[in-house]
């Protein structure tokens, strides 16, 4: 039996190997079934190995003899890595399935089949990484294949945009990370993830890490303010790369963060935990606030996204509150929930994603305001779709609530924290995490009932077809993935628990053994969920209700004409429509948050032009925060202007001032 | 045998909740036509409103799809199974650990965004303007629910509905002012969900005031028979939800007895009575709201829930 | 009667005081605003004595009917026969929405309650608890003035916030009912001036709502 480290690594080398292949045989037809279907494969064999060494509880490592000469390249494969491998090849297998179908409509697919193998690999390379060096690579690398392949249609001037801001973001974020990781080293440069577990942290290098940690991999995973990047970019790349970013990317940036602050930083204050919560409550009702606001429907998604990794950070904070005061088994609960909603979101959003291109590819818009009544059109697509809609709005069965479940089960533990201002911080975030799960529904309601539901706004929306079956069997998978995970949660809770055990040193308690697969999470609070039986109970009554209705009194039907209480209109334009559905929430919280302002604009009687409604909405992060930014830098890019106008010895003048300082710095410092 | 025992007496509630909805609402409009000097529909009326929709045939608008056939099964399934869960005249019932309260909320969640769906289906405009009313109306009173629950939760240190009333019966609870708050949110909230005056009223025939009747207005036949079977239902729900947590004297004991059952049954309905009466003679004395000042009131409600959960902190355990 | 009752019934009538302060937050109409005001004074009063009764302090029962006779009865009155004379416009302007204004409401009491909670950690409970809310109600008074626009409007914040210091004043146990019936006076001399102010304001400006003045003054609104 070989290492599964080494198998691991094989296997992403396979997924490399592929990326360069790719180069090659990107202009031949075949070229997207072999590539797609090569990273199909692997990720498959790889997400077996990931969830046999997760349930299997094998750990391993391995030193390469690549990178810097002194150090080598660590890879260690233990639980957290394990989970987190599970979740990056799901994703990863899920998408090349789906990419197998919808890579054939791709124009340009040689600008995205290597590049997309490169950043499976990069991702799965992160996640094993056991030293600051490769860490920072593979992460590098991920970054910067995901940003080519936002590039894939760039004569669209948003694109370049989107690729633009992402890249400086990385780029920053990257840095940070950087930082951390040579804080963390300190001067005897312990660059290996083993070195700075066991290195004793002063308490500032602490704060400075956990500050660093939020910049670098925050922005990496969306966190407000942090999140402009993501979305302009993640909408921006083919819909299948949209879904590996949105839904596995994030992730992996959640991992970066688990494994710096929980792992390898050591103990951080209990005020740490205060921070997240706040910046975690407020990402996901800004996240989720900017969703329902938007028509574009693949940056609905992306904005969705943002609102989730604020949940889940919202349970990181928790988890890190409850470790600091040594309540291993409050912290194990919220910690749980956190990396539940990490699976749970890598399932969904990527499903939702997929389900976002296939309506593209059908339609050729992404705008819902071109959209609806796909329902009649592409059946299959729209049941997967409504599946990932009830998912992700936290509606029992499905696997959504059962993480929001246990994050209100761990928020309810807040009590027996010792600090003040935890205890009364804890329940207001519970209350934006219940504010944000309650806009979520009303986003999907929106997102699917404009997209789906209706009539068709335009004629391609009229004429669309469903898509082809590996799309559709890729949709559909995750569907009922969404599914089992929410009526079996146990299964999933007891696979976490040597990661929990691993992080903050407790877990829940085994769920496998409660009667009826209840899930149990804190034995003598005796509060319980039942996914199982809420969907047999539901499924029995709706079924039940059926027939006897059906049986017993009328099943006629006749098909007619629209009441609409008498005045039903013809023309799709009636309908309402993602704005006006959106109205009520805007006026309630859009006034606040995005000072929406509505202006109606009425001809004078007599006068034949239209009425117009003009609203008018601002985005105060940006504008507020990056605005200034961008503004500070271009008026010091034109000062600098001048600098590029020198003539030779005026450079070689500067160089040499320059080194002379250096010199003269290091001369007064030691 | 205490299996069957226990099936038995849970089956029994099922049966309880769904036979005693109608008669609920038509209580509650019996009342309120009292109090206006008019004598009202008979008390049994819901039940043969949903017997003549039930044998109607039903109508479809022509481009109604899928969904919106399955909805109102969906709407009645997910309502029932959250009534079930709640206790009424027993606590601890076989199935009652299925869901706490937060689930309860939860599956009420679901049936909304079935129906929100499902009036957003056929494409007409008052389709549209329910269902985004709904949300919005949705959007603040979830949280203003969920952050009562947070208060009576760390009371009663459970969130499973059973040990919530066990607790709160026993004498250490006493007199809290978390509680009354948490009392005043729950009832704006139960208010608002079940449409009630002043959020929406239920009675209504103006097109533009309505905001559950908008959504529900291409429905006909068995369909809409399910649909205000649910919304019954509902109201049930919320009613004994209030009187189990408040005012949870009188309910069964887990194993109790036929004797100990029979007492909680009559004292329930006897609750049910008068809440039922009190929502007819709020909704009576108040006019209904513009519906730009219901976030106003919903905001009064979460405001209520946080504050109760606050006050906890500076009471006397915890 | 059992400790945890008297207890029990001494926070809620604190607690009733913090609630009835939040309901002066939500009123958008000036009788409406009055009419609180008397409750407020009248859950304070309930309060006061109740206090008086589980300390066994009687001078406590001056200072209850204090509150209740003129708080709760003489000046809302007279301010209801103000506003009446006055012609006040009835519509309370708000400087800052009623949502926000309650959100910022509920940020003071969570401050409030920690700042009181990690600075007293082991006086008596019932005292902490008073402590906390009286702080609460105070800085509730004080956000009723600073998002109202309307004079009258400050008066029952202002008052309202005298009422919390009444609060603190009572848990604490031993304050002499001379402080006590001196603050009483300043508050009603404090009231007087204001009411003659309102009259002079209105007199000059035709208006109470207190922008004209920082107009009169040049400044902006």
């Amino acid at each position: 039996m070989m290492e599964p480290a080494t198998i691991l690594l094989a296997l992403i080398a396979v997924l490399l190997v592929t990326a360069v292949a790719a180069v090659a045989i990107a202009r031949l037809p075949a070229a997207t079934a072999i590539v797609y279907g090569a990273c199909a494969a692997v990720s498959a064999v790889l997400l077996a190995v990931a969830v046999a060494a997760l349930i299997g509880g094998r750990t391993g490592q391995l030193v390469l003899p690549l990178g810097l000469p002194w150090l080598g390249a660590h890879f260690r494969l233990d639980s957290l890595s394990a989970f987190f491998l599970t979740v990056v090849n799901l994703g990863g297998a899920a998408a090349s399935l789906y990419g197998l179908g919808y890579g054939r409509h791709e124009s340009a697919p040689h600008r995205v089949l290597p590049f997309f193998a490169a950043f499976l690999a990069g991702m799965n390379l992160v996640v094993v990484a056991a030293d600051a060096f490769s860490f920072l690579l593979s992460w590098e690398f991920m970054s910067l294949a995901s940003w080519a392949m936002v590039l894939t249609h760039h004569r669209d001037p948003d694109n370049a945009r989107a690729a633009l801001v992402y890249l400086v973001m990385a780029g920053f974020g990257t840095m940070a990370l950087l930082l951390a990781f040579g804080l963390m080293a300190g001067p005897g440069g312990g660059y290996a993830f083993e070195a700075m577990r066991s290195a004793a942290h002063a308490p500032s290098t602490t704060v400075l890490v956990f500050a660093l940690m939020l910049l670098g991999a925050g922005s990496k995973a969306g966190l407000v303010p942090l999140h402009v990047w993501l979305p302009l970019a993640h909408p921006a790349a083919p819909s299948h790369v949209s879904a590996l970013m949105s839904g596995v990317m994030t992730k992996v940036a959640v991992y970066g963060f688990l494994r710096v602050v929980f792992d390898l930083m050591g103990d951080p204050a209990w005020w740490a935990g205060i921070v997240l919560l706040a910046l975690g409550g407020a990402t996901a009702v800004l996240g989720i606030l900017h969703a329902l606001m938007e028509r574009d429907l693949k940056r609905l998604l992306a904005y969705s996204t943002i609102e989730n990794i604020g949940v889940i950070f919202v349970s990181l904070g928790l988890a890190l509150a409850f470790s600091a005061n040594a309540m291993a088994w409050a912290a194990a609960l919220a910690l749980t929930a956190a990396l539940f909603h990490v699976l749970n979101h890598a399932l969904f959003k990527s499903l939702l994603f997929f389900g976002a291109g296939a309506v593209l590819t059908a339609t050729a818009t992404r705008d819902m305001e071109r959209l609806g009544g796909l329902i009649h059109r592409m059946p299959v697509t729209s049941l997967a779709f409504l599946g990932g809609s009830a998912a992700i709005s936290a509606l029992p069965p499905f696997n959504g609530f059962v993480s929001e479940w246990l994050a209100f089960q761990a928020i309810l533990q807040s009590p027996q924290l010792p600090q003040w201002g935890l205890k009364i911080l804890v329940p207001a975030v519970g209350g934006l995490l219940a504010l944000a799960a309650a806009l979520a529904a009303a986003a999907f309601v929106r997102a699917f009932g404009v997209t789906f539901l209706g009539r068709p706004r335009s004629p391609a929306s009229g004429d669309a077809r469903e898509v082809d079956r590996f799309s559709l069997a890729a949709m559909l998978a995750l569907a009922v993935l969404c599914l089992l995970v929410g009526i079996l949660p146990g299964f999933v809770i007891d696979a976490l628990a040597p990661v929990t055990r691993a992080l903050v040193g407790g877990a829940m308690p085994a769920q496998a053994h409660v009667p009826w697969l209840s899930v149990v999470p804190v034995a003598e609070s005796r509060s319980s969920y039942n996914g199982l039986l809420v969907f047999l109970f539901i499924a029995a009554s709706a079924w039940l209700a059926a027939i006897l209705v059906h049986r017993f009194a009328s099943h006629e039907l006749r098909r007619g004409p629209a009441w609409d209480c008498g005045f039903p209109d013809p023309s799709p334009a009636t309908q309402y429509t993602a704005g006006s559905f959106a109205q009520p929430i805007r006026r309630v919280f859009g006034s606040v948050v995005f000072q929406a302002r509505e202006t109606v604009a009425m001809p004078p009687p007599g006068d034949t032009a239209p009425a117009r409604l003009v609203v008018e909405m601002h985005d105060p992060i940006w504008e507020r925060l990056y605005a200034p930014i961008a503004a500070a830098v271009d008026f010091a890019a034109l000062r600098l202007n001048r600098l590029q106008f020198l003539t030779i010895r005026r450079y070689l003048v500067l160089v040499f001032l320059s080194l002379v300082f250096l010199l003269a710095v290091l001369a007064l410092w030691s | 045998m205490e299996l069957i025992h226990d099936l038995i007496v849970q089956g029994a509630q099922m049966m309880a909740v769904l036979a005693l909805a109608p008669l609920l609402t038509g209580f509650v409009r019996k009342v309120k036509a009292r109090l206006t000097r008019r004598r009202g529909p008979p008390l049994l009326q819901p039940y043969r409103d949903l017997a003549r929709l039930l044998r109607k045939e039903a109508v479809l608008a022509e481009n109604a799809s899928w969904l919106f056939r399955v909805s109102p099964y969906l709407v009645f399934a997910a309502t029932w199974v959250a009534a079930a869960l709640v206790p009424t005249f027993a606590v601890g019932l076989m199935f009652s650990w299925t869901a706490d309260l937060i689930a309860i909320i939860a599956l009420l969640g679901s049936a909304r965004f079935f129906l929100a769906l499902a009036g957003m289906d056929v494409g007409t405009s008052f389709g549209g303007i329910g269902a985004s009313r709904e949300v919005m109306i949705a959007s603040l009173a979830e949280p203003a629910m969920l952050l009562t629950v947070f208060a009576l939760a760390l009371v009663a240190g459970s969130t499973q509905l059973s040990t919530v009333a066990a607790v709160l019966a026993t004498p250490e609870v006493g007199l809290r002012v978390s509680l009354g708050m948490a009392l005043i949110a729950l009832v704006m909230v139960a208010i608002a969900e079940n449409a009630r005056i002043p959020v929406d009223n239920p009675a209504t025939h103006l097109e533009l005031t309505m905001v559950h009747e908008a959504m529900v207005l291409e429905y006909s036949g068995r369909h809409l028979a399910m649909i205000e079977f649910g919304a019954s239902l509902k109201l049930l729900l919320y009613l004994s939800l209030i009187v189990c947590i408040f005012v949870p004297w009188g309910i069964a004991a887990p194993g109790a007895g036929l004797g100990a059952l029979a007492i909680g049954a009559v004292i329930w309905l006897a609750k049910l009575a008068v809440g039922g009466a009190l929502l007819a003679l709020f909704e009576t004395s108040i006019a209904k709201m513009r519906v730009f000042r219901v976030p106003d009131f919903l905001g009064a409600a979460l405001m209520l829930g946080l504050l109760g959960t606050l006050l906890l902190f500076v009471s006397r355990s915890l | 009667m059992n400790g945890s009752l008297t207890f029990d019934i001494a926070h809620m009538l604190a607690g009733g005081l913090v609630l009835v302060s939040f309901m002066l937050l939500y009123q958008d109409r000036l009788y409406a605003l009055l009419n609180v005001y008397a409750l407020h004074a009248l859950v304070l009063s309930l309060s006061v004595a109740w206090q008086a009764h589980i300390q066994g302090a009687p001078h406590l029962y001056v200072t209850a009917a204090i509150a209740l006779v003129f708080k709760a009865i003489v000046i809302p009155m007279a301010l209801h026969r103000i506003v009446r004379r006055l012609g006040i416009h009835r519509d309370i302007e708000a400087v800052v929405g009623v949502g926000r204004t309650m959100l910022a409401g509920m940020g003071l009491v969570a401050l409030s309650m920690v700042v009181m909670l990690r600075a007293t950690p082991e006086a008596d409970p019932l005292a902490r608890a008073d402590l906390a809310f009286a702080l609460s109600v105070v800085l509730l008074g004080l956000l009723v003035m600073v998002t109202r626009r309307n004079a009258v409007s400050q008066v029952v914040g202002f008052m309202a916030l005298e009422n919390g210091l009444v609060l603190a004043a009572t848990g604490a146990r031993g304050m002499p009912l001379v402080v006590e019936i001196s603050v009483a006076f300043s508050i009603l001399i404090a009231f007087i001036v204001i009411g003659i102010f309102l009259f002079r304001i209105r007199e000059r400006f035709d208006t109470v709502d207190i922008g004209a003045l920082d107009q009169f003054r040049g400044e902006r609104r």
